[in-house]
């Protein structure tokens, strides 16, 4: 019995965000703040040959890669990429000098002239020559199999560019402190990457602390990028001993930061005429933009999903992340799964109509089920719901009659079949040893995780956790905004682990504090006994097993399952598609709070459609073309469509209460389906986005 | 430049080519009112001038000028909709929303669901896909009659 697991409580953070109280970074403002800027390359590649300055620079504080302290180089996976750049250019956009200024709008008038010798760019991810990783995920024998298959079907499949719009651009603030070290506070998921990252550059001399602000939304387009700009705010505040705000327009925020990677996937499946998958070959080619960043780990987890929630004894999926002068592609909600899925059930919508069969057929024939395995040798445990979804999802939408009813109409309706490990990959949970902390107050508890509430819920959805572990009311459990200085490194706040991981060990913390407790209240602790800290690190589940050599084993503790089905029609004269239903039915473990769960899903389901339909970054000689959210549309109320959420219960053991991680699912789903709908209508699509005047070149099936 | 804000009269003294927003986040210390795009797209922004939801990254601080201006702030924090906003979650990350509720509030009691997706056009939300802000809405509407 639980009293708060399972309920909608009040979010902790409600009635600031209601109210308008809680302050974001661009709301702070402290004595003898300066403003600072960021003056960017204008170039794709080349050096730099000369910087002039066009203005006054009395009162200015100008900052070049000659005023680092420590090392020029975000640290994060492979370290390439420089916070300020020295000579050569890798992409448009890059940071080369800051000023600040007191006066915001002094500081925006001045005229940096930077003179180039320029490069030749590499633009397309087919030509580049170089790599930053390739993986090969191999299971049986697919070349003997795919030659003996009675049916193959090939096809290549592309998505595009996807920016976060979070609404709240980026933003970042960095105060000397009088003992001489610097604390950055910022819009961020990751304050531990950014603290790693600032270390490094500020050197051993500066210490550095980090602290997150209320953050309005990131969706992974905060995950790393915000390192960069702590960085850049801690050097102007270290050089004018001044504290020193950040924030991005939205033109800059879309012209510089992070996008999802731009995929190629191309499939070539063996099958019998019955329908059965032998032998998938799977290739997966993403565009990394001009540095490392975290390709590699967006390139594994979708290299992993590649083959979808299917059962084939022979695959392999080669993949390859190419860098281009284009800015880094970086994190973005799904992590490579969106893209390689999409592949997938379009892929399979197309096999399906080559078969002559049904695409709820093919899918039940060859979804995976528990004791199945999967592309990298991991057998299925019993909490693996594709069926479960599927069969939902068909009943409910009543699908196999509209398939038929809508039939040379201009109506379609479509589905995708999916599923997104959880946590880490691989070993990756292991390695980060994350922890949490809980201390004990004179009420109840507090909680000091590095996980950051960027809206989803965190702060709510762990207080729900402890205060039910503990056995204590949920008023009585408060949340610590993240701080290096105090919290736990539970690590960062993406891969749909933040529930799972964190609220699993905070679970772990509580259960051990409630043992401590003993009976007493936690005020009768603190006046008999003394201040009480918590402080467990995270045990993954002992029969995972993973090798990161030849990329077999267990990719995730556990998935999460989903079929989306949508509906959709086609304006026969604009050509334009307009989603008028979708139904998500998605298995999650359980869901810890149902209305935070529902959001995720409603939300990552709409930003699923406007990455299928609406949403196209132009790049045009190296740069995006239409920063701009009237250039750059997302979703508004009229673009979004009744939904019909459904969640479906199947506890993990490792998880707390039962829950897995939700994040990153529902984004999993939407396009596919949106994809195979217009296929229904008669178009032969393969790319997305799916707008009109890409739909009007498609061949007619 | 002489306004009604929030319900009270003042006097405040800034360039009148100043966009509204700024006025409000700077001079007046009102940072409810959130900058999301500066181009009038996301309505992160709007507040109520004499009535009408507008994107205050738009306005030119003269147009204040004997007008009325409600922002967030105004209010107070008992309104049902706010309260509606936290029982529905109709707020995630929370930076859309002071502009949401304040479009939200001047639609005609008893909005249908069409009416609510008309009025709340031009307000972008990236987190929730709109369906909780529509529920809390209805909820607060439900609550007024």
């Amino acid at each position: 019995m639980t009293q708060s697991v399972g309920k909608s409580v009040s979010r902790k953070d409600g009635i600031g965000k209601a109210t308008g109280a809680t302050k974001y970074a661009d709301d702070v403002v402290l004595p003898g703040m300066l403003h600072g800027r960021t003056i960017r390359s204008t170039i794709p590649r080349g050096t730099v040959k000369s910087i002039r300055f066009d203005f006054d620079t009395t009162g200015f504080t100008i900052v070049d890669h000659r005023d680092i302290p420590g090392t020029n180089v975000v640290a994060l996976i492979r370290d390439d990429q420089p916070y300020l750049v020295e000579t050569e250019v890798q992409h448009v956009a890059e940071p080369i000098l800051l000023l600040a200024h007191a006066d915001r709008d002094v500081l925006f008038a001045a005229k940096v002239v930077i003179e180039y010798e320029t490069l030749e760019p590499v633009y397309d991810p087919l030509a580049s020559a170089v790599s930053f990783k390739e993986i090969s995920i191999e299971k049986g024998g697919v070349v003997a199999s795919l030659a003996g298959a009675e049916i193959v079907v090939e096809g290549e499949y592309r998505t595009g560019h996807q920016e976060h719009v979070y609404i709240e651009t980026n933003g970042v603030y960095a105060v000397p402190e009088e003992d001489g070290s610097i604390t950055v506070h910022g819009s961020m998921q990751c304050p531990f990457y950014a603290l790693k990252a600032l270390k490094g550059l500020m050197g051993p001399a500066t210490p550095v602390r980090v602290v997150q602000t209320e953050t309005g939304g990131g969706f992974g387009g905060k995950e790393e990028y915000p390192s960069m700009i702590a960085g850049h705010a801690a050097l102007l505040a270290m050089k004018s001993g001044r504290p020193v705000k950040i924030i991005y327009d939205r033109v800059e925020d879309m012209v510089a930061t992070t996008k999802r990677h731009p995929s190629i996937v191309r499939h070539r499946t063996g099958l019998t005429r019955a329908g059965q998958l032998i032998a998938m070959d799977v290739e997966v080619i993403i565009d990394g933009g001009a540095y490392a960043t975290l390709s590699e780990v967006v390139l594994s987890r979708g290299s992993i999903h590649a083959a979808g929630p299917y059962r084939c004894a022979h695959t392999h999926i080669r993949a390859r992340a190419m860098k281009t002068n284009t800015p880094p592609n970086g994190a973005f909600r799904g992590f490579g799964a969106p893209q390689t899925e999409f592949a997938m059930e379009v892929h399979m919508d197309r096999i399906a109509e080559q078969l002559g069969m049904c695409p709820v057929a093919l899918r039940e024939m060859n979804a995976l089920v528990p004791g199945d395995t999967t592309a990298t040798g991991q057998t299925l445990r019993r909490d693996a719901s594709a069926l479960e979804c599927l069969r939902e999802a068909v009943a409910r939408t009543d699908f196999i009659r509209k398939r038929e009813a809508y039939r040379g109409t201009s109506k379609g309706i479509g589905l995708a079949l999916f599923y997104h490990g959880a946590g880490f990959t691989g070993a990756g949970e292991e390695r980060l040893r994350s922890r949490a902390r809980l201390d004990l107050t004179g009420r109840g508890v507090r909680i000091l995780v590095a996980s950051t509430e960027i809206g989803q819920g965190t702060r709510t959805m762990h207080a729900q956790i402890v205060s039910d572990a503990m056995g204590i009311p949920y008023e009585d459990v408060e949340v610590a905004m993240p701080d290096t200085a105090v919290s736990a490194d539970s690590g960062p706040t993406v891969a749909s682990r933040t529930c799972m991981v964190v609220g699993r060990i905070l679970e772990r913390c509580a259960q051990e504090m409630k043992a401590r407790l003993a009976g007493r209240t936690p005020a009768e602790y603190l006046d008999t006994v003394g201040p009480l800290s918590v402080i467990l690190e995270h045990v993954p589940p002992p029969w995972i097993n993973w090798d990161d050599d030849t990329y077999q084993g267990d990719a995730y503790p556990t998935y999460a399952w989903g079929c989306d089905v949508v509906e959709l029609e086609l304006d026969p004269d604009t050509y334009e598609a307009r989603p008028t239903h979708v139904t998500a039915v998605q298995e999650f473990g359980r869901p810890i709070h149902p209305a935070l769960a529902q959001g995720q899903i409603e939300g990552g389901t709409v930003q699923g459609l406007g990455f299928a339909l609406l949403e196209r970054v132009v790049m045009r000689d190296g740069a995006m073309a239409n920063p701009t959210l009237t250039n750059y549309t997302i979703p508004t109320t009229l673009d979004t469509p009744a939904m019909d959420i459904v969640m479906l219960e199947n506890h993990y053991e490792g998880g707390p209460f039962g829950a897995k991680g939700l994040g990153e699912l529902p984004i999993d789903g939407p396009a596919p389906a949106v994809v195979n709908a217009i296929r229904h209508i008669g178009l032969d699509l393969r790319s997305i986005p799916a707008i009109p005047e890409t739909l009007l070149t498609c061949a007619s099936l | 430049m002489r306004f009604t804000l929030n319900g009270s009269a003042v006097d405040v003294a800034a360039h009148p080519m100043k966009r509204l927003l700024d006025v409000l986040r700077q001079e007046c210390g009102l940072t409810g009112t959130k900058e999301g795009c500066g181009e009038g797209e996301c309505g992160a922004c709007t507040v109520l001038i004499d009535g009408a939801p507008v994107c205050s990254c738009l306005v030119p601080f003269a147009q204040a000028d004997g007008a009325t201006v409600v922002t967030i702030e105004g209010l107070g924090g008992t309104h049902p909709l706010q309260q509606c906003f936290m029982d529905e979650v109709g707020a995630q990350c929370g930076i859309c929303t002071p502009g949401m509720i304040l479009a939200a509030a001047v639609l005609p009691a008893g909005a249908s669901l069409e009416e609510i997706r008309i009025g709340l056009a031009g307000n972008l939300c990236r987190c929730t896909g709109y369906s909780a802000i529509y529920r809390a809405v209805q909820a607060a509407q439900s609550r007024r009659t």
